[in-house]
């Protein structure tokens, strides 16, 4: 693996390969000592456009249990104009010897063009760009699944068959897409549910089924539902009248999540608005894998950290 | 992304030339004219002096057109000059001699200049640095509203009568949105013969667009610029183009659907006429998928039906010209994340070629009706003089010699101006400008750029049209 | 050509040999923890776990697991991605012994890797070595405790060790590899 920009086009088989490293991972944080000397002498920068402490410090703590030097780079804020900024940037990062780069950028894309551009000979991870897509996040989600459904006999498993709910600003989602190509891509059953204002103009190419009624969904009884954050900039676009309307609509409130079945799964990739999409009764409940995807994110980055940088780079080109 | 190097700048002169060796006669042998028939051509004083066959002129300088077509000097409505305020992207030189690599002899630049051209003063000052660089004829474009604001109307009869002779009228890059205004616009300029040139895009529909709203835009993740933000306004204007009896032009029309619009207006007799960029006849958006920057330009490339519906369009009159849209831009602007990157792609010099890529190659248009829409009609909207002259004895000398039978693979060596922005760089495309003549005399022969100096020194002593 | 060196017999009769000098050197199954190293050497570890067991009357004491490697490489750089095995170690290995398991020793390298791994696992009181094949060729100070058979290789041979477990069929052979070939094990 070169690169990991998206899920779009990531076959089946990388990605169990993935979630299987991932799983060795796992097993990692469980022992006495939590660090492997894997990527020791590599150089891994995070580098962020936006700010994400959640997401920074995941890649952090996998980047440093493989043993890599971490750098972080936080460009936002920073005097450098856009445009000029992220070629510049990647040039410094290429002087000072980065071996791996995990980008967050604002612009769909930006890692796509950071990989293409010959700025940098590094390896990409997408750690979020624009409203495109999140591969990290949707790995991660799809791992978190997987040992819900699986447990300790994971390894090697796809997803066929789970029906999946995914509920929210589909149409500004990076998370939204990238869980839509690979959870299906494993043999899920996807269904979004959003308001008709935040699904994107033409879904008929995803592999998804786009519906407008959550309680409808919440009837069909799906193995998870994840529900999505909803910006508070969306509420001054007019994509809805008000948050109390949204919350009505499409929240996970006290009542659906009472109608779901007890073995579903209430997935939430953070940070919440408790009482707005999700109700703190389904958030801190038993079903609820909030704080497992967050303990899985490290696994699942160390695994994506691995199979970029480890392995001889000149040959993978 | 695109590594390419910027062309070189034209070498000053080494030679120091007198002048008047200049030829100012040029016999040229053998060419095909746009109807097919063969014939040779005498230039002389700056007009077609004869044209027909079996033609002997002593002392004229003899040039074999064999398999060659000659077209009248290519006429651009819709060209980005930059000059003045943003010389690093292009000046009325450079881009007056892409203009004429690309086959062109005159023109039409837009207003969005630094200061914006909607003033006499500015007009004028564009105008004359294009008669100094003597490429080809720079007709400015007045601003539809003072600074591109959309607020208040620019003086449109100062620069009607000022020395620049101003008749189109356009905000081109902004959209005259507001309804009350743009009606104000298409009355006023009445008063002179004007037009008023619209970009179509209706600006609450496109906040933050990037690229045509559809699947790709979702699955890319970039904000869409929906085909209805362009429609709406194209309906809107051509109703009020009918309610005041006015002259309306569309520019860069790029949706399947403003064309049905613009059909349905000519069917009803409103005076609208429409232009299409040759990219938008050839490319179409799915090239995107890359995220690379040279291929953001607005209105964006759209649909394969789009492409289809615009060279239908153009072969059946609805659309009434090509215009290229020539909008360059320094590297980094484009050497950069698909926000942060500007619009507009080089057109000038590949606009020929394109043109026979997309609808010449497939008959849907032949060298005539290449001759109508890229010189003939966009010189009458324009009303410019000494300009889009069929070729006949008595025209004024501008006319450009086109050898469709090469193919070649387009690359940074082909473009002369300061952008090197253009899509097609590394693709073959059909046919190349071989020579073309301005008032008389030769701005590009045999593929080679003529010098600057030679080309001021030629247009200061031509007469002028 | 490919000439078999150990036929199913001989691996039985290496592997309890193994089994009974491991509890000679132990005196006994206490404390014993049998890790394997992926892939086959987790077969062997689980057959001379199985082997204990048999001879011991208190055998079940003896402890059985992996222990991947991969993570630890040094040559991680230099060849393609490897995808690595799990590692399932019984308990705590902390004071007890641990015997390692590989089926061709030839380098050495492998067994630094091991040796790293299980550092940071716990703190055994003894590693020993034991290996199907010693072929020859070390590179670093390293040498079996516990050898099924000695073999001395050319560079250009390569080591072929099947088990019934993981290839279906069961034999060691050495085969000799045309000059522009790879080499094995």
């Amino acid at each position: 693996m070169r690169h990991l920009l998206t899920t779009k086009g990531l076959d089946s088989d990388t990605a169990i390969t993935l979630l299987d490293v991932a799983e060795d991972m796992a097993d990692v944080a469980d022992r006495e000592i939590r660090k492997l000397p894997t990527l020791r002498g590599k150089t891994v920068v995070n580098l962020f456009f936006e700010d994400s402490t959640r997401t920074r410090i995941s890649f952090e703590a996998a980047a440093k249990r493989l043993s890599a030097d971490v750098i972080n780079f936080s460009a936002k804020g920073s005097s450098v104009s856009k445009g000029e900024s992220l070629k510049d940037t990647a040039q410094t990062l290429a002087a000072i010897g980065a071996d791996g780069v995990v980008i967050r950028h604002p612009a769909s894309g930006a890692p796509q063009v950071l990989a293409d551009s010959g700025w940098i000979d590094a390896g990409i991870i997408n750690a979020g760009d624009g409203t495109h897509e999140h591969p990290t996040q949707a790995l991660l989600d799809a791992f978190t699944i997987r040992r819900r459904l699986h447990g300790k006999a994971s390894r090697g498993k796809d997803l066929d068959g789970v029906t999946v709910t995914i509920v929210g600003d589909i149409l500004h989602s990076r998370v939204a897409r990238s869980n839509v190509w690979l959870l299906a891509g494993l043999g899920a059953d996807v269904t979004l549910v959003a308001p008709p204002t935040l699904v994107p103009a033409d879904t008929s190419g995803w592999p998804a089924r786009v519906e407008f009624d959550l309680d409808a969904a919440v009837d069909t009884q799906p193995d998870v539902v994840m529900m999505l954050r909803i910006q508070a900039e969306r509420m001054h676009g007019s994509f809805f009248p008000n948050s109390r309307e949204y919350s009505r609509r499409w929240g996970l409130d006290d009542a659906r999540f009472a109608r779901l079945g007890t073995d579903s799964i209430v997935m939430h990739p953070g940070p919440m608005n408790r009482g707005l999409e999700i109700s703190s009764m389904a958030a801190d409940s038993q079903q609820s894998t909030v704080r497992e995807q967050v303990a899985n994110g490290v696994s699942v980055r160390m695994a994506a950290l691995y199979l970029l940088l480890s392995g001889d780079r000149e040959g993978t080109k | 992304m695109t590594t390419a190097q910027r062309p070189p700048t034209p070498s000053l002169p080494t030679r120091d030339l007198p002048t008047h060796t200049v030829p100012t006669n040029y016999l040229i042998g053998g060419a095909a004219l746009p109807d097919g028939t063969r014939a040779d051509i005498l230039l002389a004083d700056g007009r077609i002096d004869e044209i027909g066959t079996g033609i002997s002129a002593a002392g004229a300088t003899r040039i074999d057109a064999d398999g060659l077509v000659a077209l009248p000097g290519l006429v651009d409505l819709h060209t980005h000059l930059r000059e003045p305020g943003y010389e690093q992207s292009e000046t009325v030189l450079t881009g007056s001699q892409a203009a004429a690599r690309g086959g062109f002899t005159s023109v039409f630049a837009m207003a969005n200049t630094s200061p914006v051209q909607d003033t006499a003063g500015v007009v004028e000052q564009v105008l004359a640095l294009g008669e100094a660089a003597g490429y080809v004829t720079v007709q400015p474009i007045g601003a539809v509203t003072v600074g591109l604001k959309g607020q208040s109307l620019a003086e449109l009869g100062a620069m009607a009568a000022s020395r620049a002779r101003v008749r189109v009228f356009s905000d081109d890059g902004f959209c005259v949105s507001d309804p009350l205004l743009m009606r104000r616009a298409l009355e006023y300029v009445k008063a002179f013969g004007g037009v008023v040139a619209q970009h179509a895009q209706e600006p609450r529909l496109t906040e933050g667009a990037q690229m045509n709203e559809g699947a790709l835009s979702g699955e890319l993740g970039l904000a869409g610029w929906p085909a209805v933000a362009e429609e709406s306004i194209i309906a809107r204007d051509v109703l009020l183009a009918e309610h005041v009896g006015s002259r309306l032009h569309i520019c860069h029309v790029s949706t399947a659907g403003s064309v049905d619009v613009i059909r349905w207006a000519k069917a009803r007799g409103i005076d609208v006429t429409a232009e299409v960029t040759p990219h938008h006849l050839l490319l179409t958006e799915d090239l995107i998928a890359g995220y690379d920057a040279r291929y953001k330009v607005n209105p964006p490339l759209r649909r394969r039906e789009d492409t289809e519906a615009l060279r239908a369009g153009l072969a059946d009159g609805t659309i009434d010209i090509v215009a290229t849209d020539h909008a360059p831009h320094p590297v980094e602007a484009k050497d950069c994340e698909w926000d942060a990157a500007a619009n507009g792609m080089v057109g000038l010099e590949s606009a020929l070629s394109v043109v026979h890529a997309s609808v010449v190659a497939n008959g849907l248009l032949d060298w005539a009706d290449v001759a109508r829409v890229l010189s003939q009609t966009p010189a009458r909207i324009g009303r410019i003089e000494g300009q889009g002259h069929s070729l006949a004895a008595g025209a004024p000398a501008e006319l450009t010699l086109y050898d469709p039978a090469v193919n070649r693979v387009f690359g940074t060596d082909d473009l002369s101006g300061k952008g090197v922005n253009s899509p097609y760089l590394g693709v073959t495309l059909p046919g190349r400008v071989v020579s073309t003549f301005h008032r008389g005399y030769p701005t590009v022969l045999n593929g080679q750029l003529q010098d600057a100096s030679l080309i001021a020194d030629a247009g200061r002593e031509s007469p002028r049209g | 050509m490919a000439r078999t060196v150990l036929a199913q017999a001989d691996i039985d009769r290496a592997l309890t040999r193994i089994s009974h000098e491991i509890l000679e050197s132990n005196r006994g199954p206490d404390d014993l923890v049998i890790l394997g190293i992926p892939t086959r050497g987790v077969v062997l570890a689980q057959r001379i776990a199985a082997s204990i067991r048999r001879i011991e009357p208190n055998g079940a004491a003896v402890a059985v697991g992996s222990l991947d490697v991969t993570m630890y490489r040094d040559d991680l750089s230099r060849t393609t991605t490897r995808t690595p095995s799990p590692t399932h170690v019984p308990g705590s290995i902390d004071g007890r012994t641990v015997v390692l398991v590989d089926d061709v020793l030839y380098s050495g390298r492998t067994i630094r890797a091991a040796l790293d791994a299980l550092g940071d696992h716990g703190r055994p009181k003894i590693v020993r070595l034991a290996v199907l094949v010693d072929r020859g060729h070390r590179e670093l100070p390293i040498r079996a405790d516990f050898v099924g058979k000695n073999l001395p290789s050319a560079a250009t041979e390569r080591i072929n060790v099947h088990l019934a477990e993981t290839d279906g069929d069961e034999f060691v052979s050495i085969e000799t590899m045309s000059t522009d070939g790879g080499v094995g094990a």
